[in-house]
């Protein structure tokens, strides 16, 4: 299954320099485990989100490798210290190779 | 699997094809998943890290202690760290070691995280014991490991 639906993001928009605020991810997908057997008795085959990747300002800060032992619709929740304003990016890539990705602004006062 | 029959059943064929049919059914049956053990976990832990020994504390793994629903089990973890450049927690590696596959997430943080914690959801098929490995940047591992009874398991069944 390719990654449908648009990813949902939660980041404040605003921070104070230093400060470390919490990120929160959610975006639907199946996560077909591979372990799964259909009606035919069929294994259905592994198609998950493998890897999520954040990054402000280019530059990547935190990385997740998820497997098959990650639920369906895969939340994810990190953190990050501010330090100047920008723009983050959110990147998530699944097995079929198809990528859905999110960018968010951070205001650093 | 082993079939005891009754010797008074023993002279009817037709018996003796019925327990050969219902064996058959069962072995359909049975072995629905191979699931890991203690001893793969160990042996995965071994690849990604060597012989080097594990260390205790610091790593604070926050899981249920009891899934109604092994479909989704909140995991939080949250690794003591300063977070400097000098001194962070470079990964975090989870493991299941009652699931098909023992491996269920690796997160890699950065001195700009901040903090070295993250949530997320996973799968249990069975009650199981998870387990956190964390590699700090000097290159030290500290584990913690929390069992999670699950009530329905979550492996597509």
């Amino acid at each position: 299954m390719a990654i449908k639906s648009a990813p949902r993001v939660r980041v404040p928009a605003q921070a104070k320099a230093g400060e470390i605020i919490e990120i929160k991810t959610l975006i639907s997908h199946e996560m077909e485990s591979g372990q799964r057997k259909d009606a035919a008795g069929k294994t259905v085959p592994r198609d998950i989100i493998n890897t999520f990747e954040a990054s402000f300002n280019g530059k990547p800060f935190f990385k997740a490798e998820w497997f098959p032992s990650i639920s369906a619709n895969p939340f994810q929740s990190f953190f990050y210290k501010a330090k100047e304003s920008g723009e983050f990016t959110f990147s998530w890539k699944d097995d079929a190779g198809a990528e859905q990705k999110a960018v968010a602004k951070l205001t650093v006062a | 699997m082993t079939l005891h029959v009754d010797a008074t059943l023993l002279p009817s064929r037709r018996r003796a094809l019925q327990l050969a049919g219902f064996a058959a059914f069962a072995a359909v049956l049975a072995p629905r998943m191979s699931l890991a053990t203690e001893a793969q976990v160990a042996e995965e832990m071994k690849k990604l890290f060597g012989s080097k020994a594990l260390g205790e504390g610091k790593v604070k793994l926050d899981v249920p202690e009891i899934a109604e629903n092994g479909l989704v089990v909140p995991i939080n973890i949250d690794v003591d760290s300063p977070m400097t450049d000098a001194d962070f927690v470079k990964s975090v590696h989870v493991f299941a070691d009652g699931n098909p596959l023992p491996q269920v997430v690796t997160y890699h943080f950065t001195p700009e995280s901040g903090k070295a914690s993250a949530s997320t959801r996973m799968r249990l098929a069975q009650t199981q014991n998870v387990i956190a490995v964390a590699e700090m940047s000097s290159g030290a591992l500290f584990s913690a490991r929390s069992q999670v009874k699950v009530t329905i398991g979550g492996c597509g069944g």
